[in-house]
């Protein structure tokens, strides 16, 4: 019993250790490796990113695991917990690939932490599919092991730009009329919205009014809103975290600021509509993926059943950054059958030629890496739930414009 | 230059601006009368006072779960937290009171990153808010809006802070503590359980930064890193203020506050803590110039 005891757990990382060749096809199961955010800062959208991981994991191995050259293996993730910060998880790649001999790495969560494990990913050779680090800047270093299934963080308020301009049109205003405020943790995520959203408004001739960027230790917006009231925008975007989402709508509701449309990232995931209730009304929210999407694969069905499934494993409803982890796994999957070896080389190969449809999007990357396929959504909170209003081709229902507070 | 014209062209937005800086100034100020307290009775700089703030806020957030109305959960919370403190002096502020204070400052630093993590594992890192359903008050035609609940962390502030002179100044345990910080000595010769009188003055001094907890819970957010901004205020207002004048700290609590918000406008968001630590260096020079010419003086 001892034995065996033993050979199941400690034999992991003791073979690993001696052996490469043992590592990335143990018995009959590949070992993905990957270092999230299980304490720190992220360590919320860490556990999300796990938990998403997980589920693919799961899922695959129920369903016979992937047919490597005739063989079926079982996938496994060796987790570390980096603690959130960059150098601890680039310290961590290092220890999966060179100590533990891990082939194939799965991303951490944010784009702080890609940033810091790309190096380290690239140095090895070895592929790194992530799902959450959505900085634009991961995909102009030539990297050539690092794919990304998720929409780059410029993406995510565009649309927002974009929804106003055309609304504008309707109202019969130049979009040139309009006037942007924006607020901003000082991250390099938030910052690559900015960047997205400066494009678009240069490209429309809108005025950006109001730019502020918040410290990560700021707990307060009131001097920005209090600049907001005077300025009188026509729009607020606003990217920072959970922290961000929910100042934001506390505090426009509690300071009785009127904006037509406020735009703000990862409000899912900081629950706005669920824990603030009618105050959360009218906010847009940017979101790398839906459940409402008529998405499908061969792996979990339609994007509903994914969130069904995931609501039912993990007691909580899926977030994208679940989503896209759990596509990550799938796109590794998909590689190692058309590669048709465990070589990392040719596994590389594989992953660069990906063109597959999963729950979370159609899913292709381009030279640099980033999938380019793959439209973000822009939810609307209204009557306590969010209802898709951008891209218009998957809109439920119309974007109720403009946002009026609770009375 | 533009948000200078902004202010100058509308003069709501000064009061907006001045109103929130004192209101928000009220809640530093809680914290600050508390790191006060103890480094004057105990000798000791608390650098895990925004934590205890981090913790109150919690306490008035599951409070409030259990469906108390935020009001009441900030006396409670600070209950709670008194409790908190009193066992956090039993466990291991005791052993370094009489020490360096050196030792003081890594043994709460180590302390704060102790509850950091300990509030992370134990209630995870997502963002609490806790709502008070006060509403807002209009003034001016709605040029300017202030919510109740900033109204009521300042009258809490104020009543905290005469609640406190009155107890060390006319209760049993006040003058033991006034008695034991003057010297800790002769209040043990003269029969005081010093022991007994620092259990209490750190457990006075987490409730108070309970209490102001509640009120960040339900003015803005809660998560486990909110602590630092805390105690670095608390710092500066103790520094500019001294030790023993609870006045004085609620004045320079109320200016940082005011400080800041304008700070925030005109630079921008992305300066607002970096002035905090500016002015904070700017104090700490000009304090020392200032001491030196007084012992010139003695001299």
């Amino acid at each position: 019993m001892l034995k065996t005891g033993l050979l199941a757990s400690g034999a992991v990382a003791f073979s690993l250790a001696v052996s490469g060749a043992l590592a990335q096809a143990e018995g009959d199961t590949v070992v993905l490796g990957a270092a999230v955010s299980l304490t720190g800062k992220y360590s919320v959208n860490g556990k999300n990113t796990k938990d998403g991981y997980d589920l693919a994991v799961k899922r695959i191995n129920e369903m016979g695991g992937v047919k490597v050259g005739g063989k079926a293996y079982k996938l496994k993730v060796l987790y570390y917990d980096d603690e959130s910060t960059p150098a601890r998880g680039a310290q961590l790649a290092e220890r999966l690939i060179a100590q533990d001999g891990v082939k194939f790495v799965l991303g951490a969560y944010s784009s702080g932490l890609t940033k810091a494990i790309a190096p380290v990913t690239e140095k090895y050779k070895v592929p790194h599919v992530e799902g959450n680090g959505a900085a634009r800047e991961l995909f102009t270093q030539g990297y050539r092991y690092l794919f990304a299934v998720l929409s780059t963080s410029d993406y995510y308020l565009r649309d927002a730009v974009n929804l106003a301009a055309e609304v504008a049109k309707e109202k019969g205003r130049d979009p040139k009329t309009l006037k942007i405020a924006m607020v901003f943790e000082n991250d390099p995520f938030s910052l690559d919205v900015r960047e997205g959203i400066l494009e678009d408004a240069k490209r429309y001739g809108m005025h950006v009014a109001i730019d502020d960027k918040l410290p990560p230790e700021i707990n307060d917006m009131a001097p920005t809103l209090t600049k907001v009231r005077a300025v009188k925008p026509d729009m607020l975007l606003v990217s920072g975290h959970e922290k961000g989402a929910t100042l934001v709508v506390r505090q426009t509701a509690e300071m009785k600021i009127e904006v037509p449309i406020v735009a703000t990232t990862h409000c899912d995931s900081a629950k706005i509509a669920e824990s603030m209730g009618k105050l959360a009304e009218g906010v847009l929210c940017a979101s790398q993926w839906d459940r409402k999407l008529a998405y499908k694969d061969k792996w979990f069905g339609s994007a509903d059943d994914y969130a069904k499934l995931f609501e039912k494993e993990l007691k909580y409803p899926a977030p994208y950054q679940a989503a896209e982890s759990t596509a990550s796994v799938l796109v590794f999957a998909d590689a190692f059958a058309r590669a048709g070896s465990l070589d990392p080389e040719k596994v590389r190969d594989a992953i660069a030629s990906t063109d597959m449809m999963t729950f979370f999007g159609p899913i292709k990357f381009d030279s640099t890496g980033k999938n380019v396929v793959k439209p973000m959504v822009l939810y609307q909170v209204l009557g306590g739930d969010y209802k898709v209003v951008a891209p218009t081709k998957w809109a439920e229902t119309k974007l109720v414009w403009p946002r009026k507070l609770p009375q | 230059m533009e948000n200078l014209r902004l202010l100058f062209e509308s003069p709501f937005l000064s009061v907006q601006l001045l109103l929130d800086g004192v209101l928000i100034g009220a809640i530093f100020a809680l914290a600050a009368y508390g790191m006060a307290l103890v480094w004057g009775v105990m000798g000791l700089i608390n650098v895990a006072q925004g934590e205890l703030v981090m913790l109150g806020g919690y306490a008035a957030f599951y409070l409030y779960r259990a469906g108390i109305h935020p009001l009441f959960a900030v006396p409670l919370a600070a209950a709670v937290l008194f409790a908190a403190g009193w066992l956090l002096y039993r466990a291991v502020i005791f052993r370094v009171v009489d020490k360096d204070l050196f030792i003081s400052i890594l043994a709460t630093f180590g302390l704060s990153i102790l509850l950091q993590q300990l509030a992370n594992t134990l209630f995870g890192a997502d963002v609490r808010t806790a709502e008070s359903g006060f509403g807002t008050l209009f003034l001016f035609g709605g040029a300017v809006t202030v919510s109740s609940i900033k109204l009521i962390a300042f009258g809490a502030a104020l009543l905290t802070g005469a609640f406190l002179m009155q107890f060390l100044r006319r209760s049993r345990m006040g003058q033991a503590i006034r008695a034991t910080a003057q010297n800790s000595r002769a209040a043990r010769v003269m029969g005081i359980d010093t022991g007994r009188v620092y259990a209490w003055t750190f457990g006075l001094n987490a409730a108070i930064c309970g209490a102001s907890g509640a009120l960040v819970a339900m003015t803005w957010v809660v998560h486990p890193y909110l602590g630092l901004p805390y105690t670095v205020r608390s710092f500066m207002i103790v520094i500019i203020a001294g030790l023993g004048n609870v006045a004085a700290v609620l004045a320079a609590a109320l200016g940082l506050g005011v400080a800041e918000n304008f700070a925030g406008f005109i630079f921008g968001a992305e300066y607002q803590a970096a002035f905090v630590f500016v002015l904070l260096v700017v104090i700490l020079v000009w304090r020392r110039f200032w001491l030196a010419r007084e012992r010139r003086y003695l001299r």
